[in-house]
């Protein structure tokens, strides 16, 4: 399974599940990572974690662990 | 609470521009920033507008009504009390998607609301349309476009939070069944002793599994067995199993559907000045320098050539002029010896040596506020993250630490931004450890007295110490008192924004009167009360010798706990305990048990005759470690919420500034 911690700087992907659970996935719904977003990893951070990605017009940081936490598909 | 006027809410996501809106609307005295939940105490202010008076709640910026975060519950509970009449909710329309998601869940609350559409200017500029009729058509509330910085459309907003407000027109018919829903579970409630208006949250709550809601509204069985009933149907209907994936569907797939018919964005549009200056200061490479960079300068700036010329020239005048005029007046009115030494050694003495570090405080303040409203330090929270993960915190404590070096007392209410609670109170034990301001002018005297040829050197040492043993204090304290895994780092990274320079200058004059409020009452008796202790017998004659004093006697009842430290005598101990009051008042206080007046050239000379460099060196020490002041100590109180946490990190500090300095002390005297 392809997660958003997969992609390289600048590609992006579409959001397909959330695999986090409680207080994390409802932080993740609550910025907008919903199924069928489509989400680009902007950039990694200068120790390759965390990461910050861009959806719905606005940047978000969150880490590597995190962002195995969300599948997407091309 | 309730007075006879109508009262609203400002509510909206964090860097919204809500604090902005807030002073335009109130002219109240606020802080604006910008790293998420700075507003985070309850700020309240009034409308004058028309001949009508509107009280104004501005509640903390929050993504959902969701509650996860301290601010959450504070405006989730606040929302749903009796208290409010209306809500004007602010949306940056520069992000309209996700901001939208927490007016949904407002909409949902069915109080009388209006929608600000804030940086209006930034979208026009970005060659974004907006066709606001529609939007208040789909969404069932007024939309009123505005800028708050510049205060574009504020009369219209007033005039519509001044006037009627009303409930929202119509509640969204959300898709695939979950709208159908929320109306069946919404049937269910009614007859609850519940607002009705409001029975739409509570029913998309309950579908969500929303745990607070289910035990604050202990519903009967029947009802209860029926609305799971209902959210399980609501599943399977969706081949889900997952309620509050659905929801937030549901209310993002209707978002979609409102912008893509109202909002129109340029085709191809142009990289965003926020995206271009990331690909610099986010570079990979050029992050860190960078960052370090502007470290540096903030702490040549404040703490180097510019805040230490600004500092002498104010001591200069303060010793120079004001206290021998103030004394030949008082000598020409004929006043006692002794009301002149209370006046110019206690009270000028006290009181301006703390003063001159006002300009220090102000530069300090200068940067930390720029950079919060900038943007940039949730930047820094993404670029330090992994380091400070090492010693178990997260980037997100990067922010109250760096505020640490400038007071600790806003720093440790800037930890309430985390959600994990063991990652905030770790914050909180460990910010005290960052040196705040007002040790500077200790370590300024003793450096100068003691290693006038390394003095900066002295200093730097000490706050890399600071620093060092906040990383040992982390590493112990996440191996005992809080072992649960880290939380997780979903922070937004805010558009830059430019600060205003109303913004700036209100919050660089909050912070220097807060300063001078200190100095001029805390300091000021602490000032007068030591001149007493020392200048009276424990039987209350007049003390021929400052060791006979009060304070002597209390003082050399409690120095040799200092003794293994060097410092074993009266006059550090009694400086000590007035550090517990604020840290400056460790100068003052040998300044005037020393008698020396304010003069800092004669107390550093008397200094040299009681400590050598070595044990003045530990007393820096003890003195960068040991608790932090009663304001500090207050507020850790009540963030940590009890006595227990309290005292209880006291009591680590103090144990840890006393085997540090002692060790120091042992090692020490073995090379000098």
């Amino acid at each position: 399974m392809k997660t958003l911690a997969n992609l390289k700087p600048g590609q992006t992907g579409v959001v397909q599940s959330i695999t986090a659970e409680g207080a994390v996935k409802q932080h993740f719904l609550d910025m907008g990572i919903t199924r069928g977003v489509r989400i680009q990893l902007e950039r990694r951070a200068p120790f390759g974690d965390p990461l910050a990605v861009r959806l719905r017009g606005y940047s978000l940081s969150l880490r590597k662990d995190e962002a195995r936490k969300i599948c997407i598909v091309d | 609470m309730k007075t006879g006027r109508t009262t609203i809410a400002i509510m909206g996501n964090p860097n919204s521009g809500k604090t902005t809106l807030f002073i335009k609307l109130t002219g109240s005295n606020q802080h604006v920033g910008n790293w998420p939940g700075v507003t985070v105490d309850r700020k309240t202010g009034q409308i004058h507008h028309a001949g009508k008076v509107v009280d104004v709640v501005d509640l903390p910026g929050i993504y959902s009504l969701s509650p996860f975060t301290q601010e959450e519950i504070i405006a989730r509970e606040f929302v749903l009390s009796d208290e409010l009449d209306g809500i004007l909710n602010i949306v940056d329309a520069t992000n309209i998607e996700r901001n939208l998601y927490l007016t949904m869940q407002l909409i949902a609350l069915g109080l009388p609301m209006v929608i600000a559409l804030n940086f209006i200017d930034d979208c026009r500029a970005q060659g974004v349309q907006i066709d606001c009729q529609t939007m208040s058509d789909l969404l069932g509330v007024r939309v009123i476009p505005i800028s708050a910085r510049h205060g574009e459309n504020m009369d219209a907003l007033l005039d519509a939070v001044t006037g009627t407000l009303t409930p929202p027109a119509h509640q969204p018919d959300y898709l695939h069944g979950v709208g159908a829903a929320i109306r069946r579970v919404s049937g269910l409630l009614d007859g609850q002793p519940l607002r009705r208006a409001s029975l739409p949250f509570y029913a998309e709550k309950l579908l969500e599994g929303d745990s607070h809601v289910q035990k604050t509204l202990s519903l009967p069985d029947p009802v209860r067995h029926e609305i799971s009933h209902v959210a399980l149907s609501l599943c399977s209907h969706q081949n889900s199993t997952d309620n509050q994936m659905i929801m937030a569907d549901a209310l993002y797939d209707f978002i979609e559907g409102v912008v893509k018919q109202c909002y129109v964005r340029p085709e191809n549009p142009p990289l965003t000045t926020t995206e271009r200056i990331d690909r610099v200061v986010m570079n990979k490479w050029l992050a860190l320098p960078i960052f370090a960079l502007i470290m540096c300068v903030m702490f040549l700036a404040t703490f180097g050539p510019i805040g230490s010329t600004l500092m002498d020239g104010l001591d200069g005048l303060i010793q120079g002029r004001l206290s021998p005029a103030v004394e030949s007046g008082l000598l020409a009115i004929g006043a006692s010896d002794w009301v002149i030494g209370l006046v110019c050694d206690g009270i000028i003495g006290g009181v301006g040596g703390v003063v001159s570090f006002l300009p220090q405080i102000v530069i300090l303040f200068l940067f930390l506020s720029v950079l919060e409203d900038t943007g940039y330090l949730a930047r820094i929270a993404f670029i330090m993250d992994t380091l400070l993960r090492k010693i178990g915190l997260s980037g997100k404590s990067f922010v109250p630490m760096l505020m640490g070096f400038g007071c600790t007392t806003p720093a440790v209410m800037a930890a309430r931004t985390m959600e994990n609670e063991d990652d905030r109170r770790m914050t909180i034990m460990l910010t005290p450890f960052m040196s705040c301001g007002a040790k500077l002018p200790v370590y300024a005297l003793f450096s100068a007295a003691f290693f006038p040829a390394h003095a900066g050197l002295v200093t730097i040492s000490l706050y890399v110490l600071g620093i060092v043993m906040a990383i040992v204090a982390g590493f112990i304290l996440k191996k005992t008192v809080f072992r649960s895994v880290s939380s997780g780092f979903v922070l937004e990274l805010p558009t830059y924004r430019l600060p205003t320079f109303k913004g700036t200058v209100r919050n660089m004059w909050t912070r220097a009167k807060d300063f001078l409020t200190k100095a001029g009452t805390i300091i000021f008796l602490m000032s007068v009360l030591i001149w007493l202790l020392q200048n009276f017998t424990p039987t209350l004659g007049v003390a021929e010798n400052s060791a006979d004093s009060i304070l002597g006697a209390f003082g050399q009842l409690i120095a040799p706990i200092f003794a293994p430290l060097g410092f074993g005598f009266w006059q550090a101990a009694v400086s000590l305990l007035a550090g517990l009051v604020a840290k400056e008042a460790v100068v003052s206080t040998l300044s005037v048990l020393y008698g020396a007046g304010g003069d800092s050239a004669m107390l550093a000379t008397i200094l040299a005759g009681a400590f050598s460099p070595l044990t003045a060196y530990c007393f820096l020490v003890f003195i960068l470690l040991y608790m932090p002041c009663m304001s500090a100590f207050a507020t850790i109180k009540r963030e940590m919420g009890g006595w227990r946490w309290a005292f209880g990190s006291a009591a680590f500090q103090i144990a840890l500034a006393w085997l540090t300095a002692f060790l120091i002390h042992t090692v020490g005297s073995l090379f000098f």
